[in-house]
């Protein structure tokens, strides 16, 4: 392949430098740590909240506390909840024998303790003892836009109202998005898409408006527990490559990270994670490709096919010219 | 819960080797499989080898699936590839004498691009913003080069249609029809480019059939409408382009579905699959009719129909088969899957 038509075809180079920009910032991105993740959606709120985004259903869909689905347009960062009948690492799953505060047996004088059917609570017969081997492990992990190195909808925006920033994310600009909806399949991982109340598709911006006046992201800000992080992506990398070694040390030799090689399908992603679980369990693709790094070979097919018609065409119509014109002899 | 395969001192140690084992019970798990079916579950058993199932986030579609309506875009890729091939045809039916084939076939070529250009500007979020397609030039976006095309095919189809049916200013007509001609088949065979450009796991795992598939979708079509429109006398060329199309489509449909495997299963089931199938048998009735029936007038205007309706149902049926691949995560967290296993091997193998 001669010629290669994605973004940053160099793979080495700076998205914001192929994008363009001369002199530019450091490239940000987020690594999200899944297992510290409580799921409080606190970035969900964030993100709501900052970017004046606009209620996307309030549903109930039985899937754990998950109500908000996926990523969506007026969904920019997603807690994805997975309830598995195993353990997490080497961590104490039984409930300590504890005593019930005084002041609180005080006013349960007398009376009955009810199971509220909570997760680790009082068991049913009200006593509080010792419950081993609780196979139960509760993933939480906060999705997001990747802002992928070689980024799909970037890549086919016939309008270039999607952008590169100079700190190497992916924008929309409202101002020139006519609607037309290509990036929406172009993406690999399901993050942008189309709001039917305005015509026009949205996606995180990594709180660009932020980010120019040197404020992290309201997501990683509001994150109690610093699963979301935000950073310059080097540095980030690393750190993330320090922690899964540290969890594998403990024992959760299940942590992995997904997005974090700048050799994979797109070219590494600006925002990645540490997963628990293969990336499929949490609604991610395993192996994610811009759609783009086929396009040479398709254009090519295009030729082909265009030049075919052509000749094909010609020749029918020439391989029985003469016919018509004995006919009108 | 069958735990007695753990020896009892470990059972509260060994959590790390069960992080990984297959057989931890189902019950309180995510809903794995595909979207209203679930795989088959064992219990109990250790099993030697690791499921070969594959899981999802309770079977929700990784993808977010193309928000385009079926009727305004398979209908383009329908009247696009119509009108493209029918300006082609019809510029060769008027330089070799066959004014009425070519006359017809330009009005269609001008009434079906009519038609592209309204679906294509309805379909979009924002239609009064449609200008902004020609902003940029993009090679990485079939839609921005497809634009581009169409601006400059749609304004010389209809003015050499308006030439051939007013009879007035022939030469620019005449110009106007060849310009058409030239442009018409990368109108036609782009589409191919424009939808396999995506995740769309039927669509772009079928990059290398598509363009050569939609041309021949197009020669098809094309020639029903010169069936439809021409004289008998000049109807020649038609029912070749038409004969050619049609095998042309049924050949790359199946070497689409051969080299798919498994994903080729939303091209056989549901809508997709019914449109596709409907396609295949319009499409052959109308080759074999033309075949056999010579130059039958009311075979060739029935073959012409058939045609038609053929390649119409081929498209639409593309286009469902590719909503239906990006709705189900198997198709797209499967074939990854295997990729990623094919990958480990290569790797593993010595060299």
């Amino acid at each position: 392949m001669s010629f290669d038509l994605r973004e940053a075809a160099t793979g080495a180079a700076d998205p914001a430098t192929v994008g363009g920009y001369g002199d530019h910032p450091e490239r940000v991105g987020f690594f999200t740590d899944t297992s510290v993740c409580i799921g409080c959606k606190a970035c969900e709120v964030a993100c709501k909240e900052w970017n004046t985004l606009a209620e996307d259903g309030l549903n109930f869909t039985g899937m754990s506390y998950d109500n908000s689905v996926g990523l969506g347009a007026d969904t920019w960062r997603h807690v994805a909840f997975i309830e598995q009948p195993r353990q997490l690492g080497r961590q104490e799953t039984y409930l300590a024998p504890t005593e019930l505060p005084g002041d609180l047996k005080r006013t349960a004088a007398g009376r009955t303790p009810v199971s509220l059917g909570l997760p680790a609570s009082v068991p049913p017969d009200g006593v509080v003892g010792t419950v081993r081997e609780m196979d139960f492990r509760w993933l939480m992990s906060s999705d997001v836009c990747k802002h992928c190195t070689y980024a799909a909808c970037l890549d086919v925006c016939p309008t270039g109202s999607l952008f590169r920033t100079e700190f190497g994310t992916v924008v929309v600009q409202e101002d020139i998005c006519n609607g037309c909806g290509y990036c929406v399949p172009a993406c690999p991982y399901g993050v942008i898409d189309k709001r039917p109340t305005d015509g026009r598709v949205a996606k995180c911006t990594m709180c660009y408006d932020r980010l120019s006046v040197g404020q992290e992201p309201a997501c990683a800000k509001s994150c109690p527990t610093d699963s979301i992080q935000f950073g310059e992506l080097d540095e980030l990398r690393e750190r993330a490559a320090a922690r899964v070694l540290a969890l594998h040390a403990e024992g959760v030799d299940s942590a992995r990270l997904y997005g974090a090689d700048p050799n994979d399908g797109v070219g590494g992603a600006g925002a990645f994670f540490l997963l628990l679980d293969e990336p499929e369990v949490y609604g991610l693709p395993p192996d994610p490709v811009v759609t783009t790094r086929d396009l040479p070979a398709m254009w090519r097919r295009v030729g082909l096919a265009a030049a075919g018609l052509l000749v094909g065409l010609i020749a029918v119509t020439v391989s029985g010219a003469s016919a018509p014109t004995r006919a009108r002899r | 819960m069958n735990r007695s395969d753990v020896p009892a001192g470990t059972a509260t140690m060994t959590d790390v080797r069960l992080d990984r084992a297959p057989d931890l019970p189902a019950e309180r798990d995510a809903v794995v499989g595909s979207a209203g079916r679930p795989g088959r579950r064992q219990r109990g058993e250790r099993l030697m080898v690791p499921k070969a199932e594959f899981r999802s986030y309770y079977g929700r579609p990784v993808l977010n699936g193309p928000t385009w309506q079926a009727p305004d875009i398979a209908g383009y890729l329908f009247l696009g590839g119509l009108a493209g091939a029918s300006s082609t045809l019809a510029a060769a039916a008027e330089l070799t004498g066959r004014p009425a084939l070519a006359r017809g076939l330009k009005a269609g070529a001008a009434t079906a691009i009519a038609g592209s250009l309204y679906s294509l500007v309805h379909d979009l979020g924002r239609p009064e913003r449609f200008v902004n397609m020609l902003r940029v030039v993009k090679v990485t976006s079939p839609m921005s080069i497809g634009s581009w095309l169409l601006a400059g095919y749609a304004p010389m189809a209809i003015a050499a249609a308006g030439s051939a049916v007013t009879g007035r200013l022939p030469v620019p007509g005449r110009l106007a029809t060849i310009g058409a001609a030239l442009l018409g088949p990368a109108v036609a065979a782009y589409t191919g480019a424009l939808i396999s450009n995506t995740a769309v796991p039927a669509w772009h795992e079928g990059h290398r059939e598509m363009p050569l598939l939609f041309v021949g979708s197009a020669a098809a079509s094309a020639g029903g409408l010169g069936l439809l429109v021409g004289p008998g006398a000049e109807s020649g060329p038609a029912r070749r382009a038409a004969l050619l199309g049609a095998v042309a489509e049924l050949t790359m449909t199946r070497r689409l579905e051969q080299r798919l495997g498994p994903l080729a299963e939303p091209l056989q089931q549901d809508t997709g699959g019914a449109l596709i199938r409907a396609g295949k048998v319009l499409s052959a009735t109308a080759a074999l009719t033309l075949a056999l029936g010579g130059r039958n007038r009311k075979a060739g205007v029935a073959a012409g129909v058939a045609l038609l309706a053929g390649s119409l149902c081929t498209r639409f049926g593309i286009f469902h088969a590719g909503l239906a691949s990006a709705r189900d995560p198997k198709y797209t967290v499967g074939p990854q899957r295997e990729r990623l296993a094919a990958r480990d091997r290569a790797a593993k193998e010595p060299t």
